[in-house]
């Protein structure tokens, strides 16, 4: 790491601590949401970035965890953060589910995607019909700010929380790029033949890393319950959660540590920009929303001009150097 | 060491190879030649564990391996390297041999620390923070060989690793299989390139039309009238005697 990083890290960080402290209310809770988003991007980066594995329906991770702690909550009256670990290992095990399925019958590339989407829309069906999800009803949860709760009255210690686990996140890729397990995700995302030929055992690391994303991504379906009190089958399991996940990740920099955050950070800036703009000027009233139009252009760009992602800029500016990887 | 009996596969209603057996002992290099289209790479495919076959048997070492998945017949000690090169493309060529270092152990220390003395086996000791993609052809077969070369393997089976090479730089990498040879591994390759046979081979076996028609030293090999038929077509070794 050079001194140039290592700086931006430690100003970063600093900058991160002190920021709800210096700005209103709604800017507070903004970048609690860049950092969420940042998280739960780092789950989907995990298994799609750095193992190749690219999912189209990662929000079924998401909604696994966010009514698994509120099934738990509502109906078994369980404490909060007592259902949260209950939560990830559901969503890993929903994760090792889809794993098996999908990879014992071969499924790659776009075919594992569309798989991933399909099993998504199932559960989001599910969450529908079935009796303990309330159905399309949604789930409440009965607001009782208490930290015990794992809810909070003032919104600085949700965005600290959120601040963690995107850290949490950042921590687990950092290691990806330095152990053994994340060298054979690599090299099974470069070349699946010449994986197995030195001796991986594709498959099992496939479903290890979907298990891990998986449960990722359930902490942090838990994590938005918790927030918003109010789930439903659309906000659990609809596309756009899996949209969100990819998006940020691509726009980043798939495959790298900071990838989902950079992307996470640009996005929530481009949200905001064009909200303003379209506040502002007259004629754009009613191009709802604008955010939409310029992620897809954006989307565009990065895919036709920057297959890496904003990293890859970042790193070629700043490091002076190529290489996608820490 | 090695111990190939019968072996076939088919695709379809072709048959790849047919009833081939081979066998390769401890410190041996054996090469496998035969026109193209005569099944090496399938026989080495299946030998390997990338192919069920549909009959026979491999055993290594006496232990039956017939069918294993290609990572357990790695662990078992045989690796195989690729005809087209397989490198992992947006990674250091360091980091690519470290895939193959990381088999004997996860610490990250030792994978480097042997990955980078695979390198310089191999030849690549200055080229260890390229790309993958951005080698040249002799890189990525020099490459292919490293990693086959750092999963620590007793058997190397390799794939063709001259084809597109120039003279020079097949000199080279004759000398590199001759160091890994003197090294203890035993070896069986592929090659169509027959100044690399006879300078490396100890013993040929020729696959013509999935079939082994002959095996016997380099020399006894290139006189052989059926091995010669299978390269120019019937009649052709009366021809070339008269």
């Amino acid at each position: 790491m050079t001194p140039l990083v290592r700086g931006l890290l430690v100003f970063g960080f600093a900058a991160a601590v002190i920021y709800p402290f210096l700005v209103p209310n709604y800017l507070v809770n903004i970048a609690m949401l860049m950092f969420f988003t940042a998280f739960i991007g780092q789950s989907w980066n995990i298994s799609g970035g750095f193992a190749g594995q690219t999912s189209f329906g990662h929000a079924v991770f998401f909604g696994v965890g966010a009514y698994t702690s509120t099934i738990l909550q509502v109906t078994h009256g369980w404490n909060a953060w007592l259902a949260w670990p209950a939560s990830m290992a559901m969503g890993g095990a929903v994760g090792c589910m889809i794993a098996m399925l999908s990879f014992r019958a071969g499924l790659k590339g776009s075919y594992f995607a569309l798989i991933t989407l399909a099993f998504a829309e199932v559960f989001r069906i599910l969450a529908n019909s079935v009796g303990f999800t309330r159905g399309g009803l949604g789930m409440l949860i009965k607001a009782d700010q208490r930290p015990e709760n794992f809810q909070f009255k003032d919104s600085i210690w949700i965005y600290y929380l959120a601040f963690a686990l995107c850290i949490v996140s950042l921590l687990i890729a950092w290691q990806l790029t330095r152990s053994r397990f994340g060298a054979r995700l690599v090299a099974i995302r470069e070349n699946e033949d010449a994986a197995r030929a030195l001796g991986i055992d594709v498959f099992t690391e496939k479903v290890k890393v979907l298990t891990l994303s998986g449960a990722m991504c359930a902490a942090g379906g838990t994590f938005y319950a918790q927030k918003y009190l109010y789930i439903d089958p659309s906000i659990a399991f609809g596309i756009d959660k899996s949209v969100e996940m990819l998006l940020v990740t691509m726009v980043g920099g798939a495959g790298t540590i900071f990838g989902p955050l950079i992307g996470s950070v640009a996005l929530t800036f481009i949200n905001e920009a064009t909200r303003w703009v379209a506040s502002a000027v007259p004629a754009l009233k009613n191009v709802q929303p604008l955010s939409l139009i310029v992620y897809g252009i954006m989307l565009m760009l990065i895919v036709a001009r920057l297959p890496d992602g904003l990293m890859s800029l970042f790193a070629a500016k700043v490091l002076g150097r190529k290489q996608r990887h820490a | 060491m090695l111990e190939v009996r019968e072996l076939s596969k088919s695709f379809g209603g072709l048959k790849a190879v047919d009833k081939a057996s081979l066998d390769v002992r401890q410190g041996e290099i054996v090469a496998l030649i035969g026109p193209n289209g005569a099944g090496k790479t399938t026989l080495f495919a299946a030998i390997a564990g990338f192919h069920r076959p549909d009959t026979g048997r491999v055993a290594l070492d006496g232990r039956d391996i017939t069918g294993l998945p290609p990572h357990k017949i790695c662990a078992a000690g045989m690796v195989r390297t690729f005809q087209i090169t397989q490198p992992f493309a947006k990674i250091s060529v360091r980091d690519n041999i470290m895939v193959g270092a990381y088999l004997a152990s996860p610490d990250r220390g030792l994978a480097r620390k042997l990955a980078e003395a695979v390198a310089a086996q191999v030849g690549m000791e200055d080229q260890l923070d390229q790309m993958g993609a951005d080698l040249t052809v002799a890189g990525r077969k020099r490459l292919e060989l490293a990693r086959a070369l750092a999963t620590g393997p007793r058997l190397l089976l390799l794939d063709e690793v001259m084809a597109g090479l120039n003279p020079s730089e097949i000199v080279d990498i004759v000398a590199v299989i001759k160091g890994i040879a003197k090294a203890g591994v035993t070896v069986l390759l592929i090659e169509h390139v027959m100044q690399a046979v006879t300078s490396l081979a100890e013993r040929v076996y020729v696959l013509n039309q999935g079939r082994m028609i002959a095996e016997g030293t380099p020399a006894g090999i290139a006189n052989n009238p059926e091995v010669v038929e299978a390269y120019l077509g019937h009649g052709a070794a009366k021809v070339l005697r008269a």
